[in-house]
């Protein structure tokens, strides 16, 4: 694995479009359920044990050389919400397209020849990881992260929070970020013996419930 | 997998800039419009639908900051069926959208293509925003920045990216001048001096001043684009 290659992926200003998204913060907010950096840390807490979780399965299990469409098809089957579906598509199909100009690889123009439309993202993540040289905890590594630090940003920008304060909630979780990891990374390498089925299926109902509304919202700042 | 060791590779681009599409078509022209909040780039882009939808395919972009205002707006004016204008989300920082991750925008970009294509000309106007926002190359062929006379008559002489560097430089809302004591002449002096021999138009969609400037300079883009 190559350090840097990670800290090129895993960089907050990789261009793959996440920036317009907040990870359910935005509903949150509206919500009354983010608040400060207290209830934030709650809130990131409670995505990294569930959607983090399946997030970094899914991409540790496309990191080792799982079926990207049995994956996509598991990732569908563990996001109730239509609305979400249709994020972690376009967020995948973004993160395929800078990934291919960053690490040109057959494996990615496959991807992309498969699902033209987008695959989810943690599956795209998972293969860009492996086209980028990186193993499965790195790609579990980078779903963990984004599922913490895309909330925290975006809850900069709502609230006009601290931003070192948001910072500081990330790193708080990092410790339980590393143990999700471990635990994402186990379930992953026993797809190959169990299919997809050993994938931790963790649901946050009051994230996909938010998500809707949000979708159905006619002014707001984030995607989703 | 190590791409030292990778295989060299020869799979189909991943499309941003690229001249041709996927299946070997020449892709549209694209033209991105920035500027300040409350210029005029959605009536400016009105004005060039009505201007050049008899003569050739085209289809719009907008990046609304928080809703689709801009793109409903469009809608509603009926300068172009609903499917040739798509808005995209931009997460509260526009300028990011246009040049810093343009994926979201080449998607959309792209679906134009696909959907409603072939395509001579997309549009893609930004949402507003401050005077250092440009487009990336990657996103957009040539770019029009678009202030206006109310917005205060010491903006071309403070310049920044969009207004020194921009293909052309449109001066709106002439007609407002005399109401908000711009002084047109000093406004064309300083644009000069700040960016050498780039076009600069002043335009009032009000009374139709300049109007085919923008859309004749536009024209002699298309030209270049497919000759």
């Amino acid at each position: 694995m190559s350090r840097s290659a990670l800290l090129v992926l895993a960089d907050g200003r990789f261009p793959a479009g996440g920036h317009a998204h907040s990870g359910g913060a935005e509903a949150a907010v509206a919500a009354g359920r983010i608040t400060d950096a207290a209830s934030l840390e709650d809130f990131c807490r409670g995505r990294l044990h569930t959607t983090g979780l399946v997030s970094a399965a899914l991409a540790a299990s496309a990191a080792l050389g799982a079926d990207p469409a049995e994956l996509d098809a598991a990732a569908d089957a563990r996001t109730p919400s239509p609305a979400l579906r249709t994020a972690a598509r376009r967020l995948g199909r973004q993160l395929l397209r800078a990934a291919r100009a960053t690490w040109p690889s057959d494996e990615l123009d496959g991807l992309a020849r498969r699902f033209p439309k987008g695959a989810h993202q943690p599956v795209v993540l998972g293969l860009t990881a492996r086209a980028a040289g990186l193993g499965p905890a790195d790609a579990a590594h980078c779903a963990v992260h984004e599922s913490v630090s895309g909330p925290a940003t975006a809850t900069v920008r709502l609230l006009g929070l601290d931003p070192f304060d948001a910072t500081a909630v990330s790193a708080r979780l990092a410790p339980e970020a590393d143990r999700v990891v471990e635990r994402a990374v186990d379930a992953a390498r026993r797809v190959a013996g169990e299919g997809v089925d050993a994938l931790p299926a963790a649901s946050a109902p009051l994230l996909e419930i938010l998500a809707e509304a949000h979708a159905g919202w006619s002014v707001r700042l984030f995607a989703s | 997998m190590h791409l030292d060791h990778a295989p060299a590779h020869h799979g189909p681009a991943a499309v941003s800039a690229d001249v041709t599409r996927p299946d070997g078509a020449r892709r549209a022209l694209r033209i991105g419009l920035g500027g300040p909040v409350g210029s005029g780039k959605t009536a400016t882009v009105a004005a060039l639908c009505r201007a050049l939808r008899d003569e050739v395919s085209l289809a719009v972009v907008t990046n609304d900051i928080y809703t689709r205002e801009d793109a409903e707006f469009l809608r509603r004016e009926a300068v172009l069926p609903p499917e040739r204008i798509t808005a995209v989300e931009t997460g509260a920082c526009p300028h990011t959208a246009i040049r810093d991750d343009i994926s979201a925008n080449l998607e959309a970009v792209e679906d134009l293509e696909d959907g409603v294509g072939p395509l001579d000309l997309i549009l893609v106007e930004s949402g507003g925003d401050n005077l250092t926002a440009t487009f990336s190359k990657g996103l957009v062929d040539a770019q029009i920045f678009v202030i206006d006379v109310a917005g205060g008559d010491d903006i071309p002489r403070k310049g920044g990216p969009g207004v020194t560097t921009a293909d052309l430089l449109v001066v709106n809302k002439t007609d407002l001048a005399p109401y908000v004591g711009a002084d047109l002449g000093r406004m064309a002096a300083d644009a000069r001096t700040q960016r050498a021999h780039l076009p600069v138009v002043f335009q009032s969609l009000r009374d139709g001043a300049g109007v085919r400037d923008v859309a004749g300079w536009v024209r002699e883009r298309l030209t270049a684009w497919t000759a």
